[in-house]
């Protein structure tokens, strides 16, 4: 085995090959990254170029200054929204992990047809989410009905059946992952600690958990951006319905999420075309923060096998 | 040696893949420049429609005049639901669409820069009343109303009958609510209700966000001589609303718990099934009961009417039904000179030729233009009538809502709260009043 491993990491080492291609690397890298420019890059600067201006279409846009970042800040429904994606996204990161990462434990203790359970958990993330949407929709006005009410009439229903919806299409995937990460931690550790006489518990808190804590990173990484971009559920479960009203005489949709806040405001009018785009750099910077602040966080605790 | 035969095998293969990669993406492109070629010489036309119902019967009619005038026109449908992203998205092409929907004050605000004004065109001399167009300040006509519909109380005359009255028993709201109450008085003995559900699920809510609304917006925009779109609104006449409202939903085939998930489809199918005499909403709706086979209902057109939405306001005997339209063309006025031609000469052909107007009087129903063809259907005979006798016709004024599907939802949330969950009607008229505010202010 090791021989064989040598000889290869030799051809690939060997300087007939080696040289060009790092003589060569920029052309070599230049497809892919002239695609990461043209898709990514660009429109990311043109952006940010726009939440500084008013426009109707790109083409045309005319640069104000910062006008468009104050108003963002004084909408009332934005910071709303924030708030309110902000107590979703705690929910769910901590009902998604704690479920996936049973279900997944649960699955690897030599259950009959852990597989079949397997295949079944992980489907619902196969389906999209504006389906998903209507479908949990007539599932819940299906359920209120018997008790004379229905998903739209309290804000605390929008919310819960989002929170529903969301397990139900995420526990599968984070179980996934789990489930690699409890069976790749070492057994030798386990059956020191079975002679030892830990019990099952402690074997959890001190073996187990530790050496997923990769899993456990990748899996809230992953929770928590969908949670704060969720989108198309919200769209299709609620719309961001009921409305409350303000003493101020204004309107809000309670259970609107950030990135439906953004698409609602790009296309109310030519005006605030700019200002859903200063929003939506914001709401990137927020999420880009959070992300980097919770994988390095999460990275410490990390045990290197 | 070797060295540069692969370094050169590796490169060929480089710059193969990328010439491949450069190709895929030129084919779009080549077809793109091919129409512009094409628009130099000629001029072409590039139609975003929003009618999907209505999508097959504009490709042929462009196929058609491709063939007699060898102009291009391309028609791409995109759902109302997606027209503004899809219009925005096309726009900032080099190949933008000509032709496209202006529906209302919203979306003049948001397109006017991009509208030409059509005030003196060859389209607009062949209109037989401006009723239906979109203005600017300053006499501009950013957008040309092509058809119009009409929306009322679809009425079931042989039901009606049935439970002892005729139509022309109803003349104001007093004497609607006196004929739905009693209905539902004898409900089970009639087999019927009086109204069919109103349902309140977003698909089709805007018939009591938009149309029902209309009414209160209406008078209170005649009393107040409300040109353009205002700031602020007062909600003068909700409590015509809310007699209406609770008309329909006391009086109807469903209890008012169900309204969150009733859809308009079903509460289309509860009057096609007659379980239902009254039926609000407009003239479109011909075709589904009457004529489509797939839906079934296949209704006797006889039978049919539609009469105006009563909310007991003064001198309403004296009103018609409601006739505006959403149906507006604007063209780009970015487009190059050679294919606005190509456009205004097109739109001419549509509501000149007897193609044209064939295809319109099927398609769309009446056309306020001088050489329209008849419709047959019976809602429109219905609006002509009130007219011939001199009724006022209740303008569509729900165009002029700030950001209207906010708006509309917000109303909706309201209604739903109030006629479902034990709500305030006092937010009904919150949602109305200050939601408008805030819409404005958004907008």
């Amino acid at each position: 085995m090791k021989r064989r491993k040598k000889t290869s990491a030799v051809a690939v080492n060997s300087r007939l090959i080696s040289r060009p291609i790092r003589r060569c690397f920029p052309i070599f890298m230049l497809p892919t990254f002239a695609a990461f420019c043209i898709g990514f890059i660009w429109p990311f600067a043109q952006g940010m170029y726009l939440s500084f201006c008013n426009f109707t279409i790109p083409k045309d846009a005319e640069f104000i200054g910062i006008g468009n970042y104050v108003k963002a800040f004084a909408d009332a429904g934005f910071r709303y929204s924030f708030l309110y994606t902000a107590a979703f996204a705690v929910v769910s990161i901590l009902a998604i992990n704690i479920f996936a990462f049973t279900i997944a434990y649960l699955l690897t203790q030599n259950i009959k047809g852990a597989n079949l359970f397997r295949t079944v958990f992980f489907m619902p993330n196969l389906i999209g989410g504006i389906v998903l949407g209507y479908i949990w929709s007539m599932i819940f006005d299906g359920i209120l009905k018997k008790y004379g009410t229905f998903l739209l009439a309290e804000t605390s229903y929008g919310f819960w059946g989002l929170i529903i919806l969301m397990c139900w299409q995420q526990i599968g995937y984070m179980m996934i992952i789990y489930i690699a990460g409890l069976q790749s931690v070492p057994e030798d550790m386990m059956e020191a600690a079975k002679i030892d006489g830990a019990n099952k518990w402690q074997t959890l808190i001190r073996i187990t958990i530790p050496n997923v804590m990769s899993s456990i990173t990748i899996c809230i990484f992953l929770t928590l951006t969908n949670s704060f971009k969720l989108f198309d559920q919200n769209l299709a479960l609620t719309g961001g319905m009921p409305v409350a009203f303000t003493d101020a005489g204004t309107t809000i949709n309670t259970t609107e999420m950030l990135a439906l806040n953004i698409y609602k405001t790009f296309y109310t009018s030519a005006n605030t075309r700019g200002l859903a785009q200063a929003k939506a750099v914001m709401f990137f910077v927020l999420v880009a923060v959070l992300a980097i602040a919770q994988l390095r966080f999460t990275r410490e605790k990390e045990v290197q096998q | 040696m070797k060295k540069k035969l692969v370094s050169t095998l590796l490169l060929g293969a480089l710059s193969v893949s990328l010439l491949a990669g450069c190709g895929g993406n030129g084919g779009s492109g080549d077809g793109g420049s091919d129409d512009g070629g094409k628009s130099d010489a000629k001029g072409s036309v590039y139609y975003l429609n929003f009618k999907p119902e209505a999508d097959q019967a504009w490709q042929d009619l462009a196929k058609k005049y491709t063939e007699e005038t060898g102009v291009e026109v391309k028609v791409v449908t995109a759902a109302s639901g997606e027209y503004e992203s899809t219009l925005t998205t096309e726009m900032g092409k080099s190949s933008a669409p000509t032709l496209f929907q202006v529906g209302n004050d919203q979306a003049v605000n948001t397109w006017k820069n991009y509208c030409l004004d059509l005030a003196d065109t060859d389209i607009v001399k062949e209109l037989s009343t401006d009723e239906f167009n979109l203005t600017g300040d300053n006499g501009e006509i950013y957008a040309v109303g092509y058809c119009y519909e009409a929306f009322g109380i679809i009425t079931n005359k042989k039901l009606l009958k049935e439970a002892g009255y005729e139509v022309s028993d109803i003349t104001d709201f007093a004497s609607l609510k006196k004929v739905a109450e009693d209905i539902t008085a004898r409900k089970d003995e009639l087999g019927f209700s009086a109204f069919t559900s109103a349902g309140l699920e977003s698909s089709s809510s805007w018939r009591f966000s938009g149309h029902l609304a209309n009414m209160p917006m209406f008078y209170e925009f005649r009393d107040d001589g409300v040109t353009k779109q205002p700031a602020t609104v007062t909600g003068a006449y909700l409590d015509n609303f809310k007699d209406v409202w609770d008309l329909y939903i006391n009086n109807a085939t469903c209890t008012p718990v169900e309204l969150a998930t009733k859809t308009g489809d079903e509460s289309e199918a509860e009057f096609g099934q007659e379980q239902a005499v009254f039926f609000q909403n407009g003239s479109w709706e011909y075709a589904n009961l009457v004529t489509d086979e797939t839906k079934g209902f296949m209704m006797n057109a006889d039978d049919l009417t539609m009469i105006p939405i009563y909310c007991g306001v003064e001198g309403e005997e004296n009103a018609g039904l409601c006739c505006g339209t959403e149906n507006c063309w604007a063209v780009n006025s970015q487009a190059s000179e050679a294919d606005i031609q190509a456009t205004l000469d097109f739109i001419k052909w549509v509501v000149t030729s007897d193609e044209g107007t064939t295809m319109m009087a099927e398609q769309f129903g009446p056309i306020p233009f001088k050489n329209a063809k008849e419709p047959e259907n019976v809602f429109f005979k219905a609006a002509d009538q009130y007219i011939e006798d001199g009724k006022y016709v209740v303008s569509w004024a729900f165009n002029y809502t700030p950001n209207v599907d906010d708006w509309r939802a917000t109303v909706v949330s309201a209604m739903l709260q109030y006629s479902s969950n034990g709500g305030s009607w006092d937010n009904v008229v919150k949602a109305y009043v200050d939601g408008w505010a805030t819409q404005y202010a958004a907008q």
